[in-house]
């Protein structure tokens, strides 16, 4: 794989108003890196996402993805260059099926998408990569479903899907687990266990089992400031994180 | 899936009977019907490219006249002004249909929801404000009359019968072209626009530049729809733009079943016939189009399509 950097933000910030979310965050990720990112809900994790993938402009501060500044590209720019990301609100095409989300998905990065004349039928390879998709989360045998009408595990599932197709270098997965119950939660972190290691990967995640299960870096993030950075030991017997944050109920 | 498979075998029947009805028409319909029935394939073509934008990409048009009458106003004016013929005056109608689109398209989709309604409602009063105002080359609220039905080599279209072969084969046409983008991978980006614009983007899909795309596409067809509506009517006015005529399209749409191609024409045949029946009794046809459209809402949001759908499971 390349040496490439996947991913470096410096001086990263959002105000809404008078709230400042992300507040000066830097990160450098090294390729094939698992960095788990956690803190207390309103911590600006989920506006830290936004502004990686382009669905909200930074106020300030550089995002460089794979050696390109695309601080203010859109978003669809920057999912060319191999950036995929979740919805911690799952975010499908509800009324059509398993399968058209995933072809949707697989041929988002493909020339072929503004073809007009010729059957989508007839693009076998995207039907075979959409299928391989779902095989490897478990929905192979849904493709003919509505997705609307799947249950909660399952569209987490596809969620997770949707991001893979387009073959990602770089995967934000916000809150796979949210909404999930205990057996579904260990479920979802066995699939993510399962994923290429050469993916790189930043998690948002409640659920600790799965963020230090998975991760083999953690970063705490309070009041949209990183506030610890390291293993996930390191983390752990942080004194600061464990008042804030893991200890306090 | 027998179910989708038997429904399949439904769908080819229906379609099947209604092309062989469709061409036979002639044979047993007296003239007035016939022209009814003219009057419903144009409106439909005209509904159908609305479904584009309404029923496939998710965009509610309130100003789609405004490229039906941009269409009919390029053939009334060539026509009369410079004796255009058959195929100058479908180019241009296309042509000047694509243009305003391509105009209007950046203005309106960059609202979402009602505000996309109220700028192409907006757009939609500009093109009928012109048509008004604009005297010398519209002629005002007199409209353009005296235009002829064309000839194509050694065709005629004066006939009522012939124009409405002329009707049947371009609806029949438009409608291909149109199922053909629909089933494309452009067609289902388009499904995927409608279903979440947030994903498609982050997916890495240019969603302003689909949603351009499909606004000239329905805006070409529409054209074609006010291309066939001029000669047909033999008069260009500014009710072809105004804002009643976007609303019945509309209608037609929801009343068909958005998103299917096959209702928004299905709703164009039925407001057609309603319309011209209604009128024979009332003048009050705009209360009457207000009543369907609530009753549509209220009792099948999904169409006749949708209602038909629901049907067998």
């Amino acid at each position: 794989m390349s040496e490439i950097q996947p991913l470096a933000l410096s001086g990263l910030s959002k105000a809404f108003g008078g709230l400042h979310a992300v507040a000066g965050v830097d990160l450098s990720v090294r390729p094939g890196e698992r960095r788990a990112i956690i803190g207390p809900n309103g911590a600006g994790k989920t506006t830290l996402f936004n502004l990686i993938s382009g669905d909200l402009m930074p106020s300030g501060g550089r995002i460089v993805l794979f050696g390109h500044d695309v601080t203010r590209l859109p978003s669809f720019r920057r999912a060319a260059l191999g950036l995929a990301r979740t919805f911690q609100i799952t975010t499908l095409f509800p009324s059509l099926s398993v399968l058209e989300n995933m072809l949707l998905a697989a041929q988002a990065l493909e020339r072929t998408k503004l073809m007009f004349h010729r059957p989508l039928g007839s693009y076998g390879h995207l039907y075979a990569r959409a299928r391989a998709v779902l095989e490897s989360v478990d929905l192979a045998g849904k493709e003919g479903e509505t997705a609307k009408n799947l249950s909660h595990g399952e569209q987490r599932q596809l969620e997770v899907a949707l991001a893979l197709a387009g073959r990602p270098r770089l995967l934000l997965l916000d809150e796979p687990t949210a909404g999930l119950s205990p057996a579904e939660s260990q479920m979802m972190a066995a699939l993510l266990r399962t994923l290429d290691p050469a993916i790189t990967i930043l998690i948002i995640e409640h659920d600790m089992d799965v963020a230090f299960g998975l991760a083999d870096h953690v970063m705490v993030l309070h009041n949209g400031r990183v506030i610890a950075d390291g293993s996930p030991e390191a983390v752990k017997a942080d004194p600061l994180v464990a008042e804030i944050y893991l200890g306090t109920d | 899936m027998p179910g989708a498979a038997r429904r399949g075998g439904w769908v080819v029947a229906g379609l099947g009977t209604a092309a062989v009805l469709l061409a036979a028409a002639p044979l047993f319909l007296s003239s007035y019907p016939l022209t009814l029935l003219t009057q419903a394939l144009i409106y439909a073509i005209f509904a159908m490219s609305l479904d584009i934008l309404l029923g496939y990409t998710g965009l509610p048009s309130l100003g789609h006249a405004a490229y039906f009458g941009v269409g009919a106003y390029a053939v009334a004016i060539l026509a009369t002004e410079f004796r255009a013929g058959f195929w100058t005056c479908l180019v241009a109608a296309v042509a000047a249909a694509i243009l305003a689109g391509a105009l209007f398209g950046p203005l309106a989709i960059r609202a979402v929801g009602t505000y996309f309604l109220m700028i192409t409602l907006a757009l939609g009063m500009l093109v009928w404000g012109l048509a008004f105002r604009w005297v010398s080359v519209t002629k005002g609220d007199n409209g353009i009359s005296g235009l002829e039905r064309p000839t194509l080599g050694p065709w005629s279209f004066a006939d009522p019968t012939a124009f409405y072969f002329l009707s049947l084969v371009t609806f029949v046409v438009s409608a291909a072209c149109l199922v053909v983008v629909v089933r494309s991978p452009f067609g289902m980006s388009l499904m995927g626009i409608r279903e979440s614009e947030a994903r498609m983007r982050s997916l890495g899909y240019n969603v302003w530049l689909h949603k351009y795309l499909a606004f000239m596409l329905a805006a070409a067809f529409a054209g074609v729809a006010g291309f066939l509506w001029a000669y047909y009517n033999g008069f260009v006015s500014p009710v072809e733009v105004q804002l009643v005529t976007s609303v019945e399209a509309l209608l037609m749409v929801a009343l068909g079943g958005s998103g299917t191609l096959v209702g928004p024409a299905l709703g164009a045949g039925l407001i057609v016939f309603l319309k011209n029946f209604v009128s024979v009794y009332t003048k009050r046809w705009l209360l009457i189009l207000g009543g369907v459209y609530i009753c549509v809402i209220l009792f099948a949001p999904g169409g006749i399509i949708g209602a038909l759908k629901r049907r067998p499971r």
